[in-house]
């Protein structure tokens, strides 16, 4: 049996029939073909596959993809726009917060949350807040400064504005 | 035409540039990759820790919707063993073996049993992911369950399960190193000696992508394109080709892309991947397989995994007079690529620690388990090591009631350079091991520490200091001696420089990143060497079709063998261009130099001739020197004459909760010694890891097997206790800089230090806390909650 979806990725329309057990992120990688969400676990610990539902961070290995069927998604290939990098991309890679980069997409989506909820974090903000998902590169110690670099840059352009 | 530069690359933390296409989710990792017609694959494993397989039926799981072909282990004939890459024998002249290594077999699908929990017996091939899953669950399994034994030390006790018919009492090899008798009349002098078994428990590296492959056999070439998340792509394919499939090795192209981390566990040969190639040389078609997480826990190769009875001898004033260890290595069920050099040259070889020591004799035994494969993991063996000797120091401390750092200073090796001899065959390069105490100590305030904790100890908290004087061994050669020790592998690096006509330059390293930056580090080192912007300058790695050869990135070894390398390559290069300068200047070779991007006439600066116009008289060669050859690229295989040994010295604060046992680390510093540094942001970020997976092995982390059942406790990330973000504070890093005499670049290697380092600190730290409460060891990490709270309950109600 397959059900209709339709959903909007990056502003962009997609409508599919899938199998109801089709998770979500499985969809996006395999069915859609964007491949910057990643999977690193299989128990919804590692954040990898966070992405934003609606503007609030989900693991998009948490749903099925007919339960997403009307939302709007932002994944990381919808971060940059017109070619410029969103201040939370660019702090990750002033600040050197990846290595082999797997984590990255699903630590800059969550970052995107974690500055929604706190414009202004503490490092304990940050660190607790990042609590869903893993690195094994960086010790998370540059993660941390990439976001805090993210924080001062959005809270400026916030007041050019 | 390229420009010139004098811009000093070589030192500067400029930002990756890898990073653009990661953080905008561009990154090309294998799992990504579709192919037309590809089939994926499915593994049927064992549920059973050890068992005799009696049938495997796969009529139902055929006639599943989507499934392409279902293969056994007997389908797969003219296939031979994985391979073990390092031969412990004798015969073959290895030093300091007593029992040879039993090289047991471990085919692709095991035929005859299952030796642990995941071992695959079969594999299903359909049109989808899915249907290949649901058909594996369809695979009917007959077995015959037998008795397992999981546990290292009772492995070769009498009676346990006999693993492999090859290893009578499942002991894999038994290898000494060291004076045993000179030890023996240390221990018979000394004044104090201490005594502690200490365990290193088995880890599971989990880079954060899983394993993957992508195998694509094109019939009308003959061809077969195998893409996998490999540390070596060019190992892969030498030992998939020579010694498993049988297939020609220039027909293969073994390419692996981004990859997410590796650790050590991406180094080896597995399974899947040769089955997936082996598979699609069957159907013609390409083959994907991707593990999940709980696959990765049951088929990644496991790290450490060591029972030690470790002995310090002391004279009264704090000499260390001799040092015997006794461990017993557990090798899991199958001998991985390189399993037994781990607990063996890189374990036993770094007993000498930064210290004078009397005597050492140290004797290994390794065993087979019914458990997942152990091979090397960040720092291989030199963690081990250093966690032996940095808690038997500690201990010895304790036991003379002497401060641990007082004990560490009497006994280091003073500064040297040239070479200095250890009693465990090793020389040391370059060192200067009270330098980096000091410094640390300095960053650290450590009287003030002191002050701090006696004053917290009045409130009742317990706050503890726990230190590491570290030493490792990176860029491990001579091939040469790596042969004599056991090696079936050459331990160079190869680097290929091409300069375009234009001037631009593209480099082809048999390293691999897999996170370590690589096109940032050698672009740098690039074009500070010719004096060129480092945009005109490209790296290219992990590609057997593209790249000579290569032994690929694990040990710390890509800066220092593929930098160095790749420096041959340029210092080639600029070779032929001053034969082509000297003849568009009308000089004499010998007359001209290089500096700042062009060759000139020694002492005539005027009288020169940019790199980008020698480059492109190389290949339009009109105005050329007689008898020299067009072109301007140039190949060099670099094998070092001895391995570098960074060092360095670290200090952890912690603060045990009483009541909870929960210990949390408040602060930590670092100070490293790696030798000349190419890219400090860069060197830093690894140390910063590194420290987090040491951090997480004392406090958190370990692999755990249920003794009865053979089961992997630990087989996902609900129960693997990983690092988190909220466990771990910011890192005081700091550095002292003793360049290596052992290649130019004067580099170490920086990508094991944190591992090695942290976890003695972070234990001698819950130790120093605990003190007082009569808590002086912990044989077993890590040092959870319960362990800790344990530990104060069993001496506090002594
Ligand atoms: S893949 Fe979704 S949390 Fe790990
Ligand atoms: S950068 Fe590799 S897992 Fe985070």
């Amino acid at each position: 049996m397959k059900l209709p979806v339709k959903m909007t990725i990056n502003g962009q329309t997609y409508s599919h029939e899938v199998e109801p057990r089709l998770l979500l992120v499985h969809y996006i990688r395999e069915v859609v073909g964007l491949t910057g969400t990643h999977i690193g676990c299989d128990t919804s610990q590692c954040g990898a596959c966070t992405i934003l539902m609606n503007g609030q961070a989900v693991k998009a290995c948490t749903l099925f993809t007919v339960q997403a069927d009307g939302a709007e998604f932002t994944t990381i290939e919808g971060m940059a726009k017109d070619g410029d990098l969103h201040p939370i991309q660019q702090g990750f890679w002033e600040k050197h917060g990846l290595q082999c980069g797997f984590c990255t997409p699903g630590m800059i989506l969550a970052a995107y949350q974690i500055l929604e909820r706190y414009p202004n974090p503490t490092e304990e903000q940050i660190r607790h807040q990042l609590e869903g998902n893993l690195c094994r590169c960086t010790g998370y110690h540059n993660i941390v400064k990439a976001i805090q670099w993210a924080a001062e840059h959005m809270q400026g352009a916030a007041a050019k504005k | 035409m390229a420009t010139v530069t004098d811009e000093r690359l070589f030192g500067k933390s400029i930002k990756r540039r890898e990073d653009p296409r990661f953080i905008t989710g561009q990154g090309r990792y294998v799992d990504d990759l579709k192919l037309p017609g590809m089939t994926y694959a499915a593994f049927v494993r064992s549920p059973n820790a050890h068992a005799r397989i009696r049938r495997i039926d796969t009529a139902e799981a055929a006639r599943h919707p989507g499934v392409v072909a279902i293969f056994t282990g007997q389908d797969m004939t003219g296939v031979n063993s994985l391979p073990c890459g390092w031969d412990l024998r004798k015969e073959k002249g290895v030093p300091g073996v007593i029992q040879d290594l039993a090289i047991v077999p471990h085919m692709p699908l095991s035929t005859d049993a299952a030796r642990h929990v995941g071992d695959p017996v079969a594999v299903i091939i359909a049109d989808s992911q899915d249907a290949a899953l649901d058909a594996a669950e369809k695979v009917r399994l007959d077995w015959e369950v037998l008795a397992a034994v999981t546990a290292t030390d009772k492995a070769a006790a009498p009676g346990a399960p006999v693993i492999h018919a090859g290893a009578p009492g499942n002991v894999a090899f038994q290898w000494e190193i060291g004076d045993a008798a000179a030890t023996d009349a240390a221990f018979e002098q000394a004044a104090v000696t201490v005594k502690k078994r200490i365990v290193n428990q088995r880890l599971v590296a989990n880079a954060m992508e899983p394993r993957a492959c992508v195998a694509r056999y094109e019939d009308a070439t003959g061809e077969l394109t195998l893409w996998v998340t490999s540390q070596n792509p060019h190992v892969h394919r030498l030992l998939m080709c020579a010694f498993v499939l049988g297939i020609p090795e220039h027909k293969v192209r073994v390419i692996a892309p981004d990859v997410g981390g590796g650790f050590g566990s991406k180094i080896f040969l597995y399974s899947e991947e040769v089955v997936c190639s082996w598979v699609s040389r069957r159907l013609k078609r390409p083959v994907r397989w991707t593990s999940t997480r709980h696959e990765a826990y049951l088929t990644d190769a496991h790290g450490r995994d060591h029972v030690t009875d470790a002995e310090l001898a002391l004279s009264k004033d704090g000499k260390m007079l001799g040092l015997r260890v006794r461990t017993t290595a557990n090798l899991g069920a199958y001998l991985s690529t390189f399993a037994p050099a781990v607990p063996t040259f890189l374990y036993g070889t770094l007993l000498n620690g930064v210290y004078e020591i009397g005597a050492i004799h140290c004797h290994v035994s390794g065993v087979f388990t019914n458990t997942t494969a152990v091979d090397a993991y960040r720092g291989a063996g030199r963690p081990e090591a250093c966690y032996v000797l940095e808690r038997i120091v500690e201990a010895g401390a304790l036991a003379l009631r002497m401060d641990p750092i007082e004990l560490r200073k009497k006994n280091f090796i003073p500064k040297f350079s040239g070479a200095h001899q250890t009693l465990v065959a090793v020389a040391y390069d370059s060192g200067d091991y009270p330098a980096a105490t000091d410094k640390l100590l300095r960053i650290f305030d450590y009287k003030a520490f002191r002050a701090e904790q006696e004053a917290a100890r009045k409130q009742g908290r317990l706050l503890g200091v726990g230190f590491s004087t570290y030493i490792e061994a990176c860029s491990i050669a001579p091939s040469k001696v790596v042969g004599a020790l056991g090696a079936g592998a050459g331990l160079y690096e190869s680097a290929k420089v091409r300069v375009h006509p234009t001037g631009t330059v593209t480099v082809f390293t048999g390293s691999h990143s897999h996170g370590q930056g690589h096109e940032t580090t050698f672009a740098q080192l690039v074009a500070h060497e010719l004096g060129i912007p480092i945009e005109q300058v490209e790296i290219v790695h992990g590609d057997t079709g593209s790249i000579a050869f290569g032994m690929g990135t694990y040990g710390s070894r890509s800066g220092s063998v593929g930098g160095t390398a790749i420096l041959m390559s340029l210092n080639k290069i600029k070779d032929k261009g001053r034969q082509i300068a000297a003849h568009l200047l009308e000089a004499s070779p010998k007359d001209i130099e290089y500096s700042k991007g062009q060759f000139q006439v020694r002492g005539v600066p005027g009288k020169a001739v940019p790199f980008g116009a020698v480059a492109l008289t190389a290949y339009v060669p009109h105005n050329y020197p007689e008898g020299l050859e067009p072109g301007l690229e140039e190949t060099s295989f670099y094998d070092p004459s001895n391995f570098c040994f960074p060092f360095g010295a670290h200090a952890c604060v912690v603060e045990v909760d009483r009541e909870t046992g929960l210990v949390k680390v408040l602060r930590y510093v670092a100070v490293d010694d790696v030798g000349n540094v190419i890219n400090p942001m860069i060197v830093d970020g690894m140390v910063h890891g590194g420290i987090a997976q040491g951090v997480g092995q004392a406090l958190w982390e370990g692999a755990v097997y249920d003794e009865r059942s053979g089961q992997l406790v630990t087989g996902t990330m609900t129960e693997y206790a990983l690092p988190k973000a909220d466990q771990l504070p910011m890192y005081e890093t700091d550095r002292t800089v003793t360049p290596t005499p052992v290649n130019p670049l004067g580099v170490k290697g920086a990508g094991e230090t944190g591992t090695i380092a942290a976890t003695p600190a972070v234990v001698n730290a819950v130790v120093d806390a605990l003190v007082p409460l009569g808590v002086d060891h912990f044989e077993t990490m890590p040092l959870t909650p319960e362990r800790v709270w344990n530990a104060i309950r069993r001496a506090t109600t002594r």
